[in-house]
């Protein structure tokens, strides 16, 4: 199943140029506000420079695609139709099958999406490569743990298909939300306290700012094992949680004489 | 003349992958130096098999699609250039394309419709409330136009194509995917409209029953070229096709291998069902009916038209190699 | 003998409708379809509102850490950031779903709208009527309200014209720049894609004082694509101060020149790339 997720979302080859090239022109902004703060702190703020934060915008700008922070209501739409009912039938556990199509996209993203903006943004802006050897050999498992929290949340947020007549605004609401708190817009180091707080009592921060930090160094050693620990308790609980949810909608469904 | 195509071209571009990093590019010609005219209250039967070129003809015609290449007039006015005058004058159905609005009960595609052609209440309504009688809609008017069936759409889209009392009517596979029942009244409804007023009829289609009731004049279409354009006994007695008469009898009886004209093609059931095979330019349906009859008992009958395939295949076989 | 329906029937107070009151015919439709669901729709509305705060929410992370942003105050960027919310939210309640052409393409849809005796692009725009999208207008105005009370503005009628004008001539901007994003779609397969990064990315951009970029971005959106008059030179004019890059003065008060300018680049686009559709469609 992750091998027709790579194949159908390899064949959008001109939808992924594309979003090459609006994730360039985001990253631009992104990093001129950054750099325009910077210049008012003295160079450096919450621990990052000018190359920091240079890789941290396109390292987080390469990782979107692979973590998909964009809205994703393919599951609530197969709730609305009643075509969950074939998908639930089916011998193959849902989640899990979904959780597969997904991996499969992400890994075919980090080719076709992420690649570029991170070269095209290190060769013009700057880029610092990660010195600690702790996080340079975490990143990778540090980004399939954020694919699959990033999933875990998708699946749950869709779940409230079965409960919702549209799920279009929540979905919208939680993508802003996440985007927020993932330290997409901004890094989370630079957050006030109160919403540091926030951000993480979510799941949110270990979708993106995590991978990110260990390329960028704020995440090193322990600092960055922790990071990774916490990454793979948020995808327990979260899957964790799906399942029971996910259980609680076909009970319903089953009731209803769905 | 209502409608006069000339030389009409249209070729487009194909872009495929032949592999993993190569893609090539075809030109496919979908209409090919087509000339015909329509003249006004005619109704033209535009034959050809899927994908001969009678859906790209047909969207040439309101100007959704430009020619490549020719000249095509409809109404006096170029299509292109003046869809949106042209759409006033001109009605069309596309049978496998809906124009109503899906989520909508159905009597709101027509109200929309209406202001849209701009036609005071009174007068769609009547319009529609004739259409509805004619066509037994009534029952389904206050439907969602996503749950109807598709007989029940396709009596709506016709209703929405002739709404503004166009002076042509433009129709695409209309009748495709209905049962024999709904068909007939589709058919039925069309042969009044031109009747009582006159709308000429542009029929394009695969399936040679349905021209038959209509049509004055077909049109055989085939990979984009013209390859006959006469009447529809013309076509057939030059083709040498057979119709096909299908018999079932009210108890299994002996094969009806002896009736003058025909030659029996097939026999089920025992001699439940039967098959005659009959040439048109030999006898008429009529009289192998009553030849049949004559002999059994029937409980039921029907006629088959030759495929469009077949007639297509026999008119290049023919002697005669230029459409007339 | 045909007859051919005469634009006015010959009927007692049977009234001809105009062309708006089709285009106001096929929107109500769409209003009625949307408001069928009060709760869903109030709470839709609720979630654009809170978006609006969410997207405010960078701007108020960065001014934590400093007190000014390429010379200009927190209260100064947030009334920029105001200003784009208002006429983005607005452009994309009155236009933002024409991103759905390539979807109509495919199915065969536009090929409908094309059958009738309306305009493609005018059927588009009332195809969809997002209500809900005021929501975040109104995040954008109250953000706005708050931030006029922290700065120092000279008020002239002159300037109040222009307050009240910004988020118009925005609106009309934007709503351009997404015509002329679904045309391109005519021509490329994945064309509003790749458009998003002016649609998007405009009002991204719009929101922050143009003074943080390097001089090709500022200039490419503001002679290439008007976001600059979006937010950032009217505010130099409320705030009376000038261009740190030289741009004249008078630059500052042309939002609506520069929203007619974009309408009609728009439009052309549009017809061109409408005109190859119909040239080159299968």
């Amino acid at each position: 199943m992750a091998r027709a997720g790579f194949s159908r979302w390899a064949t959008y080859r001109q939808a992924a140029v594309a979003g090459m090239f609006t994730n360039t022109v985001f990253g631009i902004i992104k990093l001129s506000v950054l750099l325009a703060v910077i210049d008012e702190t003295g160079g450096t703020v919450a621990g990052y420079d000018h190359a920091s934060l240079s890789t941290y915008v396109w390292v987080s700008q390469g990782l979107i695609a692979v973590v998909y922070v964009f809205g994703w209501s393919e599951l609530a739409l197969r709730v609305r139709t009643g075509d969950i009912a074939i998908d639930l039938a089916r011998p193959v556990d849902l989640q899990l099958s979904w959780l597969a199509t997904d991996l499969g996209r992400a890994t075919y993203a980090i080719g076709a999406r992420a690649v570029v903006p991170m070269v095209v943004g290190a060769l013009l802006f700057g880029f610092a490569f990660p010195h600690d050897p702790t996080a340079i050999v975490l990143i990778a498992p540090a980004i399939a743990l954020a694919v699959v929290i990033s999933f875990a949340c998708r699946f749950l947020v869709n779940l409230a298909a079965f409960w919702l007549v549209e799920v279009r605004g929540l979905i919208t609401l939680y993508v802003l939300t996440m985007n927020l708190l993932c330290g997409l817009v901004v890094p989370v180091q630079l957050f006030p306290t109160w919403l540091k707080v926030v951000a993480y009592s979510t799941p949110f921060p270990f979708l993106l700012q995590a991978p990110t930090d260990l390329v960028t160094g704020q995440a090193q050693g322990w600092q960055a094992v922790g990071s990774v620990a916490a990454q793979l308790g948020w995808c327990v609980v979260l899957l964790g949680l799906g399942r029971l949810v996910l259980s609680r909608a076909t009970e319903k469904l089953v009731v209803q004489g769905g | 003349m209502i409608v006069e195509v000339e030389r009409l071209r249209r070729d487009f571009v194909v872009r495929h992958k032949t592999s993993r990093f190569g893609r090539s590019r075809d030109v496919v010609t979908a209409v090919a130096d087509v000339t015909f005219g329509i003249n006004a209250g005619e109704c033209l039967g535009y034959i050809g098999a899927n994908g001969a070129g009678k859906s790209t003809t047909v969207k040439m015609l309101m100007g959704i699609r430009g020619p490549t290449s020719g000249r095509v007039q409809v109404c006096g006015l170029e299509p292109v250039r003046e869809r949106t005058v042209l759409a006033r004058r001109v009605g069309a159905v596309f049978g496998q394309r809906s124009q109503l609005w899906w989520d909508l009960p159905l009597t709101d595609s027509f109200r929309l419709l209406g202001a849209i052609h701009r036609m005071p209440d009174r007068a769609w309504q009547a319009r529609l409330q004739e259409c509805a009688d004619l066509l037994d809609m009534h029952e389904f008017l206050t439907t969602p136009v996503r749950q109807l069936s598709l007989g029940q759409r396709m009596r709506g889209e016709v209703t929405a194509a002739l709404l503004h009392s166009p002076e042509l009517l433009l129709l695409d596979e209309p009748t495709i995917g209905l049962d024999i029942v709904s068909k007939e009244r589709l058919r039925g409804f069309l042969a009044e409209e031109r009747s009582e007023r006159g709308t000429t009829v542009l029929l394009a289609t695969h399936d040679l029953s349905d021209i038959e009731r209509l049509s004055d004049r077909i049109i055989v279409i085939d990979h984009g070229r013209l390859a006959f354009d006469g009447t529809l006994p013309a076509l057939v007695s030059r083709v040498g096709a057979s119709r096909v008469l299908v018999v079932d009898l009210v108890e299994p009886g002996p094969p009806l291998d002896d009736i003058p004209n025909t030659t029996l093609q097939s026999v089920e059931a025992d001699g439940l069902r039967q098959h005659l095979a009959f040439r048109a330019e030999e006898t008429s349906a009529a009289t192998v009916i009553a030849a049949v009859t004559a002999r059994v008992e029937l409980r039921d009958l029907a006629i088959t038209e030759p495929a469009i395939e077949d007639v297509v295949r026999r008119l290049y076989l023919s002697p005669h190699q230029d459409p007339q | 003998m045909v007859e051919l329906q005469p634009l006015g029937t010959a009927g007692r107070g049977d009234a001809v409708p105009s062309l708006l009151s089709a285009y106001v015919a096929l929107v109500r439709s769409r209003l009625s379809a949307q408001m069928v669901y009060r709760g869903s729709f109030a709470f839709e509305v609720g979630a654009q509102f809170g978006i609006g705060f969410v997207d405010f929410a960078e701007i108020y992370v960065v001014f934590h850490q400093v007190s000014s942003l390429g010379g200009f105050s927190f209260a100064e960027v947030a009334m920029m950031f105001a200003l784009t919310t208002c006429a983005f939210s607005m452009a994309d309640m009155f236009v933002g779903h024409i991103d759905g052409l390539p979807n109509y393409v495919r199915t065969g849809q536009f090929d409908a709208m094309l059958l009738r005796p309306l305009s493609a692009l005018g059927q588009l725009v009332t195809s969809d009527f997002s209500l809900r999208r005021l929501g975040r207008a109104m995040t954008g105005l109250l953000v706005l309200g708050a931030a006029l009370v922290f700065t120092d503005i000279d008020w002239t009628p002159a300037r109040l014209l222009l307050l009240v004008i910004t988020p118009v001539a925005g609106c009309a901007i934007f709503c351009a720049i997404f015509v002329a994003a679904a045309a391109v779609s005519f021509w490329l397969v994945e064309g509003t894609e790749f458009a998003n990064a002016f649609t998007y990315g405009g009002n991204y951009l719009a929101s922050l004082p143009f003074t943080i970029f390097h001089v090709a971005v500022q200039r490419f959106f503001t002679f290439v694509i008007p976001a600059a008059f979006v937010a950032y030179l009217p505010t130099l004019a409320l705030l009376g101060r000038k261009d740190p890059t030289g741009l004249p003065g008078w630059l500052c008060w042309s939002g609506p020149v520069a929203a007619l300018i974009a309408a009609a680049a728009a439009r052309l686009l549009w017809r061109n790339g409408l005109h190859h559709y119909v040239g080159a469609g299968s």
